[in-house]
């Protein structure tokens, strides 16, 4: 009996582990041997720990699952308490066009044989065959947008790194995932390590790039880990090394792991810290494309859009381009998080509306209360009220609203939020992670502080200065830190101008 | 043996490696718990850079601690996600129980970090206690995950 225990930081985080270990009992009591999988986890946060078992209808769900649960499971499975049926029949995740995470949740990351049987390396060994032009342009016709924010074209920035002359570059992954809210790096790596190694191999052989470096947050030990081992086992395997799968192309991956800082996720600062300095943000141009690491060129790549591109060579272009609406092809990993029923991982083409994805694919709030408001793409994306949910989720149409899809983190909150609070942690925010580069940024953040206070405090002449302020940041601010955090406070503000009336009188 | 002899060694493992400096003080941090200011002279040695550079790093990264802490660590996960479902209250229980504010060092030994975003966001609010990571925590859960800790 094949048994699927997640060992994903969330799965683990309410109990993994005390359930995987159960079941060894259970099974050993009953004098049953069973293999238990550690595999990733398939996005859906309520129902964890999501315990799987093979069947012959494939697999089964059980959950969430507790260690007192493991006893029924080998005793009658149909009849058990935590039985949800067919994992694949699942309404969340039924609804979904898995691409990026096909694999993940699905296979045991720590096997490279697996990986290859559902589908892993076909991209690769493609793209092997192709002329590095060819790959470039296969990602530049996907449609292919960077997924850490900016949403630039990945095809086009490899074409540029390409283009910059022979001799050493350098293949960067930004798994620096601070957004809140955000977690598909996370998963991703957790859950499908190989299909990140396989995406920086060919963004490598892609632009004449022999060494890769992904930067880790320190806040994700179990990603830490996972991705250690699956690189240990693709340098094993010959996938990574001198001559990656007998091709005579050398391509090796170093993993390098922040310390902590929310600023080192914007690329230079990122390059800044991999080099061991300061992560302060470095002046474009030059763009990191033409003088990035070690002043050498670099691709500067999410976690996500690297490991989408096994996929889109694998399955051509045309397929990924084909989804989507606008200028946003192919699919997004939503992650709904914060106050919301169905909190998790859901992959889909771009278009739904934001109604749709926190109402209908979230359920609405976690405490059953109105949904207040949704802030989009992390600490440094615009709140957005349910007048706005008809917003189709895309770059332009998001933009277009006043905000931003950014990493695609969905923050929910109920109607007891007080946006007041919200914006002055914005602003709080900013000015604990300002790298310290630029004034506006620095002292506005400051500013803001206190000038949030005295709104709070009654003072509604403080007002319009808050307003001058977010402009001076928007205006004069080097990077997106203090270019954006004017974003959340004036969303707050417009959208919810009640959360500031606050008379002199009940502040007293 | 000696604290620069220990931290020579850490550096010396590292010499192969470029922008060797936060993979070093990574490892200074987890052998004593925070970076040493007695470690510095040492480490910029090694680099060949200047004792301020390197404290300029150390004092740039959250991460990095100038002291040691206590017998455990509990960080508390302050982003928005988390302050969706009650974070905010869940970081004043600890204070309160704690007897301290952030950065502070119980009587019992324990010290409390904020943190923004363990990547928990969809099982708000999250804490990490002594690197082991705990999802829809309350108050209750809290105490029960520190008198497990012994604290
Ligand atoms: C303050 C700040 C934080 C950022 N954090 C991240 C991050 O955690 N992960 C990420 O991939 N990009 C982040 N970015 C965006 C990066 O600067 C860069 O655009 C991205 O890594 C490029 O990769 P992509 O084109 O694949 O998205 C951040 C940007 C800013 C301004
Ligand atoms: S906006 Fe803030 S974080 Fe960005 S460069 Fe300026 S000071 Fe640094
Ligand atoms: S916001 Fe708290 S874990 Fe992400």
């Amino acid at each position: 009996m094949r048994i699927f225990v997640p060992a994903d930081a969330l799965a683990r985080a309410l109990g993994a582990d005390a359930v995987a270990e159960a079941l060894v009992a259970a099974a050993a009591a009953r004098g049953e041997t069973v293999q238990i999988v550690r595999n990733g986890s398939r996005g859906m946060a309520w129902l964890e720990p999501l315990v799987e078992v093979d069947g012959p209808a494939g697999r089964r769900a059980f959950g969430p699952f507790a260690p007192v649960d493991a006893a029924a499971l080998f005793e009658a499975p149909d009849a058990h308490p935590k039985a949800l049926g067919l994992t694949a029949e699942l309404p969340f995740l039924k609804r979904q066009t898995r691409i990026t995470f096909a694999r993940v949740g699905v296979i045991d990351p720590a096997d490279l044989a697996d990986y290859q049987a559902h589908g892993g390396l076909s991209g690769l060994r493609r793209a092997l065959a192709m002329a590095p032009e060819a790959v470039v342009d296969e990602v530049v016709e996907s449609g292919l947008r960077g997924r850490g924010g900016a949403g630039f074209p990945t095809g086009i920035k490899w074409r540029t790194v390409a283009g910059a002359g022979i001799g050493q570059k350098y293949i960067v992954c930004n798994a620096d995932e601070g957004d809140s809210g955000s977690f598909a790096d996370r998963m991703l790596i957790e859950g499908d390590p190989f299909a990140l190694i396989e995406g920086m191999v060919i963004a490598g052989l892609a632009v004449g790039a022999d060494r890769g470096l992904v930067y880790l947050r320190s806040e994700y030990p179990d990603a830490i880990a996972v991705l250690t081992r699956a690189v240990d086992l693709a340098r094993e395997a010959g996938l990574l090394g001198p001559s990656v799968l007998g091709s005579g192309h050398g391509f090796d991956i170093e993993l390098r792991i922040g310390a902590g800082a929310y600023v080192c996720g914007e690329e230079t600062a990122l390059l800044n810290s991999i080099e061991g300095k300061r992560g302060t943000v470095r002046a474009k141009p030059p763009l990191p494309a033409i003088e990035g690491l070690w002043g050498k060129p670099t691709v500067v790549n999410n976690v996500l859009s690297l490991a989408t591109v096994p996929a889109i060579l694998a399955q051509g272009a045309a397929h990924y381009r084909d989804l989507g609406i606008g200028r946003s092809r192919g699919t997004m990993p939503l992650q709904l998080a914060g106050n919301v029923r169905f909190g998790g991982l859901f992959e889909v083409p771009f278009g739904l509306t934001l109604g749709e994805i926190v109402n209908s694919v979230g359920g609405g709030t976690a405490s059953g209360r109105p949904v207040k408001a949704v802030q989009v793409g992390g600490p440094l994306g615009a709140w957005f009220p349910p007048a706005l949910f008809d917003t189709p989720f895309g770059y332009e149409e998001f933009a277009a609203a006043g905000g931003l899809i950014g990493h695609a983190g969905l923050v929910v909150v109920d109607d007891t939020a007080d946006m007041l609070a919200l914006a002055r942690f914005a602003m709080e925010f900013c000015a604990i992670e300002s790298c310290g580069k630029c004034t506006p940024c620095r002292i506005g953040s400051v500013r803001g502080v206190e000038t949030i206070d005295r709104i709070a405090a009654g003072d509604a002449a403080a007002e319009p200065l808050l307003r001058d302020l977010c402009e001076t940041m928007r205006l004069g601010s080097l990077c997106a830190l203090g270019g954006f955090a004017p974003y959340p406070v004036l969303s707050a503000l417009n959208h919810f101008p009640a959360d500031f009336a606050r008379t002199s009188e009940a502040a007293e | 043996m000696t604290l620069t002899d220990r931290v020579a060694d850490i550096c010396r493992a590292h010499s192969g490696t470029e922008g060797a400096l936060l993979p070093i003080l990574h490892a200074v941090q987890a052998e004593y718990g925070h970076v040493p200011p007695l470690a510095l002279p040492t480490v910029a040695k090694a680099l060949g850079v200047t004792v301020a550079e390197v404290q300029g790093v150390v004092s740039f990264y959250h991460d990095f601690r100038a002291a040691p802490p206590g017998r455990h660590v509990l960080k508390i996960c302050r982003a928005e996600a988390c302050q969706a479902m009650g974070g905010a209250a869940l970081a004043e229980a600890a204070k309160a129980r704690l007897g301290v504010d952030w950065h502070g060092t119980s009587a019992q030994g324990v010290t409390l970090e904020p943190v923004f975003c363990l990547g928990l966001c969809a099982a708000a609010p999250a804490a990490m206690l002594n690197g082991v990571l705990a999802a829809r925590v309350d108050a209750t859960r809290l105490g029960e995950m520190l008198a497990e800790a012994g604290a």
